[in-house]
């Protein structure tokens, strides 16, 4: 049985780290979930839509984090219990709103579930999301492994009942990403009827308008609100100490860190020498709990992802109680013990903890080890990220780069979030010049089109996603359109929210749950707008070519959609379009002239080149049969056929 | 739940390959089957944007007294199942020790920098004689090969399941397999799902192990 129904408590599953929050906030019988997809946070929203197949609860995909993030507190002040998912970038879109819902206050327990991405294993990014529980006085939750995911994300809808406020939940890719064992809690039937009640006085928390003024004494009560909550997690179970009485050093951590602290201890056997202190509710900081196992030793390691936050709040409670706990020797980021990018993992604890207690620890054999690396440098080469064989990204960026190169100007294109990111590299053929935030190409380009009274000549292009169209660059194409900049904007659509995982999104027809929903089409919002509308299929090649150099001779607000549905779609996926092959008679290898124009230069992984025979040939595992690569071939060696559908 | 002793504990595999080639579904079955039995099981893996062509690794934590890190320590993995055979060098340099023990497919899939000329791929006898320097024990298997006799090559993640439990690491066999998948599959899938597992399970055990 799936673990989002299973009533059987105690029942025990592997589950990853996203699923255990899942099953948490269904225990805590939650109503309304709303996101926008991002990795590593996409599978708690699907998963709640598995779950609505049986259970009460509405589930959206929005069109942004900030609009997610309303639709969820609109549940809540209706009375429901709700749940806004994202990934740290969200936060940043939905800083705004959030600021004002701390102000507010709530009703109905909700919960904003950021998962952190430390690596960027899946981002552009490696921005930490936890700063802003202190900088909008908001509490903050960190799970220490899979099972609290679980009975800490139920436990979070009754904090914020309690306390009449939004609670931030923070999970990172090694937990999000990461499975582990959970036991199953109770799971009740879902109930609550919504009603927004403001009959009552403003200010009245239960029955009142809800709005943030006057503003002084709002805030009053959500620090009111913060004081509340240290008293609460003072007692916390969450907070935790393993370790002995008097460790020669305490480790001080959260989240996955406390995995890799856990291991660290023992891979050196240091479990009579080191304890840990892992805290679930990193803010507020509980200062009397923190004060109390700062009296238990004279030095202190922080663990943590990825800046000083447990630190710097640590410290200033050090500062505080020094006259009571006494001076201590801290390691962490701020002296240089601990990195201050990228993720943890066990070694580099393992490294701290071994220079701290002078203790020997050997991971590899520096023989082994140097020899492995040898063979690691002569034998494994290094895998660039590409787009997917028949990816229409690849095709685009072709026509893209083709285009400006014939166009001969320096022209270059702008763009943003979504697997079209990689356009900067090689198998985008460089083309793409600026990579930012959702939306920021096509608003990067509006400053651009408005340089030319300062001499400025280039053709200036932007490339942004379907889904992204709908989360940010709207605005950006009404600056660009009203302001009259001169720029060509070009929708990238490949049907879906591709890079997550297929999300639909308002262009797409269909809900959460996969029923009906009405689309809106980029090219009427575009129309509406004043721009001129093209299309293209970026598979047509010599077309889409000859239509982005008319469109670059020309002057206002030209849209192009270059239209051709992801490789990966569960439409697309294992069916080949072509069978293509290349004629070896035909393919004259080097001495062709084209110096290898196919593999060089294209680098599709599907098709390679065979140095036994000095030729180009499809890779039949590999090739997904978009048959782009036959119009590439000067001496038209590649050959596509029809395959049998 | 009468999880037996295992050869180390926690017994650490990683299961690497390249994005697109069933890493992550692989990992996932193989705990939850070993899940089901009664260990603790914990999973690390990189997937998202890295599927695009870059290296995938998931890492498998066996234990019989709790869950461990999601990320194995440098220098401590105990098997090294690779669905493409320069991936498994590429892992042993961080997780590699002596007694490692390396199950290997032997389909090269080229990296882009390789496709353009900038790169060299080594030849399978490369790749054997230095998995053979590094490793304890390497078994070497066509499984993307006997997969596209099946009708697909995808299936070459599961020939390597087969293959695992063939080799005897791990406490677990087909009928295991068989259970697991029944739960999210179609009886036709399931049918091809085990025709490859058995074939891995034969294969392993007519491989010269270097």
């Amino acid at each position: 049985m799936s673990y989002l129904f299973d009533t059987n408590e105690g029942a025990r599953y592997l589950m990853m780290g996203n699923d255990a929050i899942v099953r948490g906030a269904l225990e805590a019988n939650v109503n309304v979930a709303s996101a926008y997809p991002g990795t590593p946070s996409s599978e708690i929203i699907e998963n709640l839509s598995k779950a609505s197949q049986k259970r009460n609860i509405y589930v959206e995909w929005s069109v942004n984090e900030k609009v997610a993030l309303e639709v969820a507190f609109a549940a809540s002040i209706a009375g429901l219990r709700s749940i806004c998912a994202m990934k740290q970038n969200g936060v940043n879109v939905a800083s705004d709103f959030l600021l004002h819902v701390a102000l507010s206050g709530t009703r109905g327990g909700i919960v904003l579930l950021h998962c952190d991405d430390p690596g960027a294993l899946s981002s552009i990014n490696e921005g930490e999301s936890r700063h802003f529980a202190r900088m909008i006085e908001l509490p903050l939750l960190e799970p220490g492994d899979f099972q609290e995911a679980r009975e800490m994300t139920r436990w979070a809808f009754e904090l914020s009942e309690e306390l009449r406020s939004i609670v931030i939940m923070r999970s990172v890719t090694r937990l999000s990403h990461a499975s582990g064992n959970v036991t199953l809690g109770r799971l009740g039937t879902p109930d609550g009827k919504a009603r927004f009640k403001y009959e009552a006085v403003p200010g009245d928390p239960d029955s009142g308008p809800v709005i943030t003024m006057p503003v002084p004494p709002h805030h009053a009560l959500l620090q009111e609100k913060l004081k509340k909550a240290i008293a609460i997690f003072e007692k916390s179970p969450f907070n935790t100490y393993t370790g002995p009485e008097k460790p020669e050093l305490l480790i001080i951590t959260c989240s996955a860190c406390n995995l890799y602290s856990r291991e660290a201890v023992h891979l050196l056997n240091a479990q009579d020498r080191v304890g840990i202190l892992k805290i679930g509710t990193t803010w507020p900081l509980p200062p009397k709990l923190v004060a109390r196992h700062l009296a238990m030793t004279d030095r202190v390691l922080f663990v943590e992802e990825v800046l000083p936050f447990l630190e710097e709040n640590v410290k200033v409670i050090a500062a505080e109680t020094a006259s009571e706990v006494g001076i201590k020797k801290f390691y962490g980021k701020n002296d240089g013990t601990m990195p201050t990018i990228n993720e943890m993992n066990p070694d580099i604890v393992v490294d701290a903890v071994k220079k701290i207690l002078g203790v020997e620890y050997t991971a590899m054999d520096e023989g082994y080890a140097k020899h492995a690396k040898e063979h690691l440098a002569a034998l494994a080469p290094v895998r660039d990220l590409t787009f997917c064989p028949g990816c229409p990204h690849r095709a685009s960026f072709w026509n893209l780069h083709n285009a400006l190169a014939m166009d001969n100007r320096r022209g270059f294109v702008c763009g943003d979030i979504g697997c079209y990111t990689l356009g900067f590299l090689p198998c985008g053929f460089s083309t793409m010049k600026t990579s930012h935030s959702m939306g920021s190409g096509i608003g990067i380009a509006s400053g651009f089109g408005k340089l030319t009274q300062f001499g400025m000549d280039q053709p200036i292009l932007a490339v942004c996603g379907d889904s992204t169209f709908f989360h940010a660059a709207i605005p950006a194409l009404v600056n660009a359109i009203h302001n009259k900049s001169d720029v060509i904007f070009v929708l990238l659509d490949n049907s879906g929210t591709a890079m997550t995982g297929f999300q639909p999104h308002p262009g797409t027809p269909l809900d959460a749950k996969g029923g009906p929903l009405p689309t809106i089409d980029p090219a009427d919002i575009c129309r509406s707008l004043g721009a001129t509308v093209e299309y293209a299929d970026p598979f047509d090649t010599d077309e889409t070519q000859k239509k982005l150099l008319a469109l670059m001779q020309e002057k206002g607000a030209r849209v192009l959609i270059m239209k051709q549905m992801c490789a990966l779609s569960p439409e697309k996926k294992g069916k080949k379009m072509f069978e293509v092959r290349v004629d070896q008679e035909l393919c004259r290898g080097d001495t062709c002239g084209c110096s290898r124009l196919c593999t060089r230069i294209f680098r599709c992984p599907g098709l390679v080149w065979d140095s036994n025979r000095q030729a180009a040939v499809i890779d039949e595992v590999i090739c997904a049969g978009c048959g782009v690569c036959v119009s590439i071939c000067p001496s038209g060696a590649i050959k596509k056929t029809e395959a049998g559908r | 739940m009468n999880a037996g002793n295992l050869i180390h504990d926690p017994y650490n595999a990683i299961i690497t390959g390249v994005g697109g080639q069933g890493n992550v579904m692989a990992s996932r079955i193989l705990g939850n089957i070993l899940s089901r039995k009664g260990y603790f099981v914990t999973i690390g893996e990189t997937f998202g944007v890295s599927q695009r062509g870059g290296s995938v690794m998931s890492h498998l934590r066996i234990s019989k007294k709790s869950v461990w890190s999601p990320q194995i320590p440098r220098g401590q993995a105990h098997i090294v199942v690779a669905l493409e055979p320069t991936e498994a060098i590429r892992v042993i340099a961080a997780y590699g020790n002596p007694a490692v023990r390396v199950l290997s497919n032997t389909r090269p899939i080229h990296p882009v920098g390789v496709i353009a000329g900038e790169l060299k791929y080594p030849s399978l006898d490369e790749i054997r004689a230095s998995l053979g320097e590094l490793a304890a024990e390497v078994a070497l298997i066509d499984a993307t090969g006997e997969a596209m006799k099946l009708g697909q090559a995808i299936l070459g993640n599961v020939i390597m399941m087969g293959a695992v439990a063939g080799a005897g690491v791990l406490p677990f066999n087909a009928e295991d397999f068989r259970e697991v998948i029944s739960e999210t599959m179609s009886a036709d899938k399931v049918d091809v799902n085990m025709k490859a597992f058995s074939k891995g399970e034969e294969m392993i055990k007519g491989c010269a192990v270097i």
